[in-house]
């Protein structure tokens, strides 16, 4: 799995860092996200993928064949 | 319970694709059908009042997905044919075009439709902004030396001003509050959304109800308040809110009432369930009916619903969340605020222009607001009292 993120496309509501701690992180003067792991573990890609998912800014892209 | 053999989904916007992307999450591989009223590939809706609009992004990236992720989903999407009738106890589906589509669960999730002002139908130049045809006919309306109205200073009212302003239209705001989103952010809050739009260049014409449009040969002339005074104007825009789009469910079967109600599960009858915008469920944690018109409620929901189709029985108990951009202000608002509650800043400073503001009644936090604060206000989410541990992770 890689992990892709869109930093204009970001609303800041850390949506994703509630789901995947490990994974996503916010930066602290402006909340846009920071790319803690591009390519996490196997136990975390469902939590990834519904982080993709439910991201309300539509800013997390999932490539699974990478 | 065993999964349903089908799933139909009514509503192809946020919430209707993310209850199909949820269910092939968790493993469904029946049948998926998604039926939309647009006939545009399921597309975001919060960038319409402000990027699009704007310009800044070409209607293409409010696409909520590429064509090759959707088609990986192996779910049928029937696009540009609304919902015109459901038989719940048959969960069967009439759709405008003539079809009939059955479903062992059937997912509500049409969204909302914008409030009108009387006489608005037909009238050029006036406005509402819900899909990508609206956003893209406003702004094609948008001729230099023309005047703008917004009717509306709430979220998506206050937003569409600090838009058209950008653009260099001269824009008025009109509504009946005595600030910006007064009777949610309260005086403080609100009172500095004012200043920024007033900075900035936005007539503020509020505190005076919207009783109808001037018409001049077929075209809006103005905007009348209760006050007497018409504002002049070229360019109308009617954002004071939506209802529920349930016309479509009157003789189903189903409850509506301020939206499709539903149990703790999302659940509105045998098989039928409601997500996003349309639904009006009970939040166990703070019992009561409640139904949310935000883009993470409406993903979030998605994810709740299908879960309960495939039998996880779970209440859905978010913490309310929205977010609002407007010129350089960023603001994030989790939990609920209210105009009499006690404010307080946490974090930051106002003068800064960054700050969090929590709100509280009866000794309690209920709300947290970050002004150019994003992360240091979600990090506060915790505080506000009765918030579960998070909803989501449940895949």
């Amino acid at each position: 799995m890689k992990v892709t993120v869109d930093e204009d496309k970001c609303c800041g509501a850390g949506t994703c860092v509630l789901l995947a701690p490990d994974v996503f992180d916010q930066r602290d003067e402006d909340g846009i996200v920071v790319l803690l792991d591009e390519s996490p573990g196997a136990e975390l890609h469902k939590i990834v993928r519904e982080a993709a998912s439910v991201c309300p800014g539509v800013a997390i892209t999932v490539s699974e064949d990478a | 319970m065993n999964a349903p053999g089908d799933v139909l989904v009514v509503g192809a916007s946020a919430a209707g694709l993310a209850t199909v992307e949820a269910l092939r999450r968790k493993g469904y591989e029946g049948r998926v059908t998604v039926l939309g009223a647009e006939a545009h590939l399921p597309y975001d809706r919060p960038p319409l009042s402000k990027q699009v609009l704007a310009g800044s992004w070409a209607p293409g990236q409010a696409q909520l997905r590429t064509p090759a992720v959707l088609s990986a989903l192996d779910a049928e999407f029937l696009l540009g044919d609304p919902a015109a009738g459901l038989d719940a106890a048959a969960r069967a589906v009439r759709t405008a075009g003539g079809r009939e589509l059955t479903a062992e669960a059937i997912v509500l999730a049409t969204g909302l439709r914008p409030r009108t002002l009387p006489g608005q139908d037909g009238l050029a130049g006036v406005h509402v902004l819900r899909t990508l045809d609206d956003t893209l006919a406003l702004r094609a309306d948008l001729t230099p030396g023309k005047r703008a109205v917004v009717v509306g200073d709430g979220v998506l009212g206050t937003e569409l001003a600090a838009t058209l302003c950008g653009l260099g239209v001269p824009v008025t705001l009109a509504g009946p509050q005595p600030a910006p989103l007064a009777c949610q952010f309260g005086p403080l809050v609100a009172e500095l959304l004012a200043k920024l739009h007033a900075g900035r260049g936005v007539q503020l014409r509020l505190g005076a109800a919207v009783t109808g449009l001037a018409d001049e040969a077929g075209r809006v002339a103005g905007v009348c308040l209760d006050s007497g005074e018409v504002l002049p104007a070229d360019v109308v825009v009617v954002a004071f809110g939506a209802a529920p789009a349930t016309e479509w469910l009157s003789g189903s079967g189903v409850l509506c009432d301020n939206g499709v109600v539903c149990d703790s599960r999302c659940r509105a009858a045998d098989g039928i369930y409601a997500a996003g915008d349309v639904a009006r469920w009970h939040h166990e944690g703070l019992d009561l009916l409640l139904r949310l018109e935000n883009r993470t409620n409406a993903t979030e929901q998605a994810v709740a619903v299908a879960g309960n189709i495939l039998g996880e029985d779970r209440p859905y108990t978010p913490v309310p969340y929205f977010w609002t951009n407007q010129f350089d202000a960023r603001i994030h608002v989790h939990g609920t605020l209210s105009a009499d509650a006690e404010v307080s800043v946490v974090d930051g400073d106002v003068a800064g222009g960054r700050f969090v503001a929590q709100y509280r009644r009866d000794g309690e936090v209920t709300g947290v607001l970050g002004w150019n604060m994003p992360k240091q206000a979600r990090q506060r989410r915790q505080e506000i009292a009765g918030v579960p541990a998070f909803a989501g992770g449940q895949a």
